[in-house]
C-alpha cells in the first residue's frame, strides 16, 4: 500500500485521477481503518486530505458556514458559535462514536460512508446543508440529499473528492435538532434518527421546515409531505399528529438485527415528534 | 516497498521511525517502540484500549495509520507518571478505589480520564461516563472507575 499526503487539491485530483488499483481517501480513517483491518478493502493506494489546507478550515463567511471535509466531530462540537446556529448538526455529530473516534472521525468522512443510519446525514439535509465537491473540471455543489445515492454510495465521481459542507445562512426565529433512538445511549447505530429543521413567526406560525428521516430506507430521505404538514399552521397536537403519521408513511426500512418493520414505523413516530418539540424549544 | 521514515515526539522525547504505509500507530508504538503500556484490545475502534493523545486530542491509536504522526506529538502512558513515586493523581486514585482487575483497560481509561480532565475540571458523573463510554471494561462495571475519576478531579480542584 502507498501513502501520499498531497498539499492542494489540485495535487489530490491528479493522484487519484492517475492512480489505478484500489484507491481510497483517508481523513480521521475510522471507517477506512476498521475496514482495512477486517480486509474489507485493501487499498493499493491511500490519499491523506488532511495536509490539504482546505479541507481542515472551518470558517464563517457572510453568515454562512463551511466546514472542511476533514475537520474533526470534536473540532464541530466544541466551536463556541456553531452550535448556535446548527445545533441540530451538532446533536448528529455529537453521537458519531466515542471521544476518541469523534478526535478523528471527520462530518465529511460520515457523508462519503454514506452509511443509511449515519447520524450527521438527516441533521445536515434537514439543515439544507450542500456538499461542495471538487474535480479536474472545477468545483460543484450539491444538496447532502442529492450526493447520497444508496448504502454506501454517493454521486462523487471517481476523479471528484468532496471538499466541504456549506451550511445556508440562517433564518431568523428558526432552529433544528436530531434524535436517534438506540438501545444503548451511547456507542451505538441508529435504529431510526429524525433531522428537524423549522422557521416560526412572531406570532407562533410555522413559516419553514424541513424533515429528514435515517435509518428506514436506503438513504436519509426528506419528507416534504411531513414537513407541508407543519408549514402555515400552528403547532397543536392536531398538526403534530398529521406531522407524524406523515413521516410514518414515508419510511420504508428493513428488518434487521437492530430492528423489526414493524418496530422502526412505531418509534419514528415517537422520535419525529420529540425532534420537533426540541427544535421549537430552541427558537429564542 | 520503501519504509517511511517518520519523525514524532512521544512524551516530550523526540523519536523517529521507519514503518510500512499501511502499519498503524499502535503496531509502532508496541512492537517497534517497545511501549507496551498502551494495550491492543478490538483493533476496531470500539474498546479504547490503545487511547492515546495525538496533537492534543484523545485518539484510538489502532485507527491511525503510524505515517500520519509525521511531525505531530502523542502522548502514552508511559508519560503520565513522573517514575513509579510520583504517580498522576488519577492513576493513585485508582488504585485507591480498585478501580482495575486484569488492568487491561486501565491504560485507555487513565489516558481518557486525563483528557476529560484536562477540559473540565469539575465533571458531573454523568459527563465523566459519557466521556469515558468509548473505552470498555469487562472487570469493573465502571463503577470503580467513575468515583476514581470524580475522587481525582476532586483531588486536583484542591
Amino acid at each position: 500500500m502507498q501513502y501520499q499526503a498531497p498539499k492542494s487539491i489540485d495535487d489530490a485530483i491528479s493522484l487519484i485521477t492517475s492512480a489505478s488499483g484500489n484507491v481510497r481517501l483517508l481523513a480521521g480513517g475510522t471507517d477506512l481503518l476498521v475496514q482495512m483491518q477486517t480486509q474489507a478493502t485493501e487499498p493499493d493506494l491511500v490519499v491523506d486530505i488532511k495536509k490539504i489546507e482546505e479541507m481542515k478550515e472551518f470558517k464563517k463567511e457572510d453568515g454562512v458556514y463551511i466546514i472542511g471535509a476533514a475537520v474533526t466531530g470534536m473540532e464541530i462540537i466544541e466551536h463556541e458559535d456553531f452550535g448556535k446556529d446548527w445545533p441540530g448538526i451538532v446533536d448528529g455529530v455529537k453521537l458519531i462514536g466515542s471521544i476518541q473516534i469523534k478526535g478523528r472521525a471527520s462530518m465529511g468522512g460520515n457523508l462519503c460512508n454514506a452509511s443509511p443510519a449515519a447520524d450527521s446525514i438527516p441533521a445536515m439535509i434537514a439543515s439544507g446543508a450542500s456538499a461542495i465537491i471538487a474535480g479536474p473540471n472545477g468545483r460543484r455543489e450539491v444538496l447532502v440529499e442529492d450526493f447520497i445515492k444508496g448504502p454506501g454510495k454517493t454521486s462523487l465521481k471517481s476523479n471528484e473528492i468532496l471538499l466541504s459542507i456549506k451550511l445556508p445562512l440562517k433564518k431568523p426565529n428558526s432552529s433544528g435538532s436530531y434524535l436517534r433512538f438506540t438501545p444503548r445511549t451511547e456507542m451505538d447505530i441508529a435504529v431510526v434518527g429524525v433531522g428537524v429543521n423549522i422557521t416560526m413567526s412572531n406570532s407562533g406560525i410555522c413559516e419553514d421546515a424541513k424533515i429528514s428521516i435515517g435509518a428506514v430506507a436506503e438513504k436519509a430521505l426528506v419528507v416534504e409531505d411531513a414537513a407541508a404538514a407543519l408549514i402555515g399552521n400552528k403547532i397543536t397536537e392536531e398538526v403534530i399528529e398529521n406531522y407524524i403519521s406523515r413521516v410514518r408513511a414515508s419510511s420504508r426500512p428493513i428488518n434487521d438485527k437492530r430492528g423489526t418493520v414493524d418496530f422502526r414505523i412505531q418509534v419514528i413516530g415517537v422520535i419525529a415528534k420529540r425532534a420537533l418539540n426540541m427544535a421549537l424549544e430552541r427558537i429564542i | 516497498m520503501t519504509r517511511q521514515h517518520i519523525e514524532t515526539k512521544i512524551n516530550g522525547d523526540d523519536c523517529d521511525f521507519l514503518c510500512e504505509s499501511s502499519e498503524t500507530l499502535l503496531s509502532v508504538i508496541r512492537n517497534q517502540l517497545q511501549l507496551t503500556g498502551t494495550k491492543e484490545g478490538c483493533s476496531t475502534g470500539d474498546c479504547g484500549a490503545c487511547s492515546v493523545m495525538l496533537d492534543g486530542r484523545l485518539v484510538c491509536s489502532c485507527l491511525t495509520l503510524a505515517v500520519e504522526a509525521e511531525g505531530k506529538t502523542i502522548d502514552t502512558i508511559e508519560g503520565m507518571s513522573n517514575g513509579e513515586e510520583n504517580l498522576h493523581i488519577l492513576q493513585k486514585k485508582f488504585l485507591e478505589h480498585a478501580a482495575l482487575q486484569c488492568g487491561i483497560c486501565t491504560p485507555g481509561f487513565l489516558i481518557a480520564a486525563r483528557a476529560l480532565l484536562e477540559k473540565n475540571s469539575d465533571p458531573s458523573e454523568t459527563e465523566v461516563r459519557y466521556w469515558l463510554a468509548g473505552n470498555l471494561c469487562r472487570c469493573t462495571g465502571y463503577h470503580k472507575i467513575v468515583e476514581a475519576v470524580l475522587d481525582a478531579a476532586k483531588e486536583m480542584r484542591g
